[in-house]
Parts: C-alpha cells; structure tokens; sequence
C-alpha cells in the first residue's frame, strides 16, 4: 500500500500493521520510537492492533535525550 | 523604566525592529529565563539571551566543567575546566551584558526543588541531557503553568517543541514516559555533532525571545526535527493527546516524581535510523 512515511511517499510491502511497518522501516529500536498516523499519537500498546490503510500519513518519531548521558 | 543611552546603543538593532522597538527591549529587560543544563544546548541560549538583554537568567546545573564538554558547550573556556559550570556560565553573561542578573543553582533538578525554582520564572529552557530531566521539566512545567522549550539533541539529529502547558501539545503527549532501561542503549558513546546543539539551543532561545515579545508564531504543536547530514528541517503536527498521562483528558500523574535515569548505549546500532 501507500503511505507517507516521514513525508516521504513509499510503497509498504509489510502487513497492515504499525508494528510490521516498523520492521520493513527497518526501525530496530521500536521502544524508543513513538508513532503518529494521521497526526494521532498512538499508545504503544496499539502498535500490533493498528491497522494501516492506503494514503495514511506515519511519522516515527525519536527519543533523545542527549549527546552525553551517564547520570 | 526607561532604557539609559548605553542601553539604547547596545540594544539598537532590536530598537530599530518595528516589531520590538524600545518598548520590546525594555520588555526583555523586565523578563525572566530559567536555563536548565548549562551544557551542550544551554550555552548558545545563555549566551544569546545575555546578548538580547533578558533581564533575569536563572540556571541549574550540577556539574562541574569537563575538557570533552569544551567540543559543543561554547560557553566554557580551557580556562575553566574543574570550575562549576553555572559561575562559568555566570561569568560570560555578565561579561557579554552586565544589564543581566544571573542566578545560579548548583544543583541538579529534582521532583523535590523544581517547582519552587521555576515559578518566579517567564519562561524555562530545557537543555537538559537525559530523558528522566526532561519528564521532569514537562511535568513541572505543567504543574506550575510555565510555557517552555524542550529540545533534544543526538548524533546528527535535534529536535524541538514550544509547550504551552494546559493549552497545547506537551512532551508526554508524543512520549508517554521514558524508554524503558533494559531495552535502551546507553548515549554516553553516542557522541553529538559539536556544531549542533549550537543550532537547537539558538533556535530554543528564539522561541524565549518571540514568547517574551509576543511576536511571530511559536513552535507549539509541532515538533521540528533537525537532520545535520540532509541538511533537512521537518515541522511534524503532533496534535494534544487526549490519552496523555499528564494533561489529558483522564491525567495519570498528579504529582512529580524523579524518573528512573536512563542509561542508553549506542555502540551497538542506531538510536535514531
């Protein structure tokens, strides 16, 4: 299917899921992404549930913390 | 208060902008910033907010000055390794502006002091290094209605949102609550482009500037992202959560709480792909 993935357009051969879409992204750290479709935030909890359908806009968006991190 | 000649000369090319004009200038002079971190990101704030003339500038840090902070954190000089890094930073705002009082809290920001010290402030900037820090920062924010910056920055990558606590998107709101400790890497090998906190921390303190002034659009419910090796800017809507634990429509935190630290290691891979 379609989907605009961080503004930019592909063509997703994964599953309708958010979760399947986060491996064929090649995101290997799914805990510290956070992810909108169609600018609502979802719950972690929803990445296996939520389904995707064509034209959806996904945003993955990164924690950072910061450059130099032992407190 | 009117501005004294000097003043008028110093602040001249902020004078002469329509938008800000004297009554601006003395409007920063009447206004108040608290810097939280005075490392990578609080040193061009601090040093840019010196320069415009806010009055008031608080900053918390902890630390002490460290010879691998001298790579990003513009503010400390060779000079001053070993030396508290708030009177480092002390010492270049007065330098570069004796119209500015600084106050300096040697302390690290906790659940149990934070509220105190930000509420006589306008406007805090979260420069801070870790993700427990910046919970922190967004929940006390909140709970004392103080709008702010939160930025983060790592490796060839930064990102910023202005939050209006109570009225627009806040931290939880996109990050429910910090990555959990077993799964995230630790960042101290992440390492940080020294150039960019140099652009996030200035772009923190343009959003201080223009709340300050009331002037411009500010970066709330969005959060720009920055990618140093596309030279790439993206503004992502991020619009309020209403399942947000903090200032959703059925809150979960109702007090502050000191955030299990993270420790999160890179060596492995990618924090950010």
């Amino acid at each position: 299917m379609k989907l605009i993935v961080n503004g930019q357009k592909i063509e997703s051969n994964a599953g309708s899921v958010v979760s399947e879409l986060l491996v064929e992204q090649n995101v290997k750290m799914p805990d510290m992404v956070s992810v909108e479709v169609n600018e609502q935030i979802l719950k972690r909890s929803q990445f296996e549930s939520t389904q995707l359908k064509d034209g959806d806009k996904v945003e993955f968006l990164y924690f950072m913390g910061g450059g130099n991190v032992i407190n | 208060m009117s501005l004294t000649e000097q003043q008028i000369e110093r602040y001249s090319r902020h004078i002469i902008l329509e938008e800000v004009g004297g009554v601006g200038q003395e409007k920063l002079l009447r206004s108040k910033v608290l810097i939280i971190g005075a490392g990578g990101l609080g040193s061009p704030a601090a040093l840019y907010l010196a320069a415009a003339g806010v009055g008031k500038i608080g900053i918390i840090d902890g630390d002490k000055v460290d010879l691998s902070n001298l790579q990003r954190q513009i503010i400390h000089h060779t000079s001053d390794v070993g030396m508290e890094k708030v009177k480092s930073a002390a010492d270049k705002i007065r330098a570069i502006n004796p119209d500015v009082t600084v106050k300096t809290y040697h302390q690290l920001a906790m659940a149990e002091n934070i509220r105190a010290i930000i509420k006589s402030y306008d406007f805090v900037i979260d420069c801070t290094d870790n993700f427990g820090a910046k919970f922190l920062i967004n929940d006390a924010c909140y709970f004392e209605k103080i709008p702010f910056s939160h930025a983060g920055i790592l490796k060839f990558y930064g990102q910023l949102i202005t939050i209006l606590p109570g009225k627009t998107t806040c931290y939880r709101c996109i990050f429910n609550s910090p990555p959990p400790t077993d799964v995230a890497p630790s960042c101290s090998q992440a390492g940080v482009l020294g150039v960019l906190p140099g652009v996030i921390g200035t772009l923190q303190a343009t959003e201080a500037v223009k709340y300050l002034l009331g002037l411009g659009k500010l970066l709330t419910g969005t959060l720009l992202t920055y990618d140093a090796l596309e030279m790439d800017f993206r503004a992502v809507k991020l619009n309020r959560n209403p399942k947000c634990p903090l200032c959703g429509d059925e809150p979960e935190i109702t007090e502050l709480k000191d955030e299990e630290q993270q420790v999160c290691d890179l060596k492995d891979g990618k924090c950010c792909n």
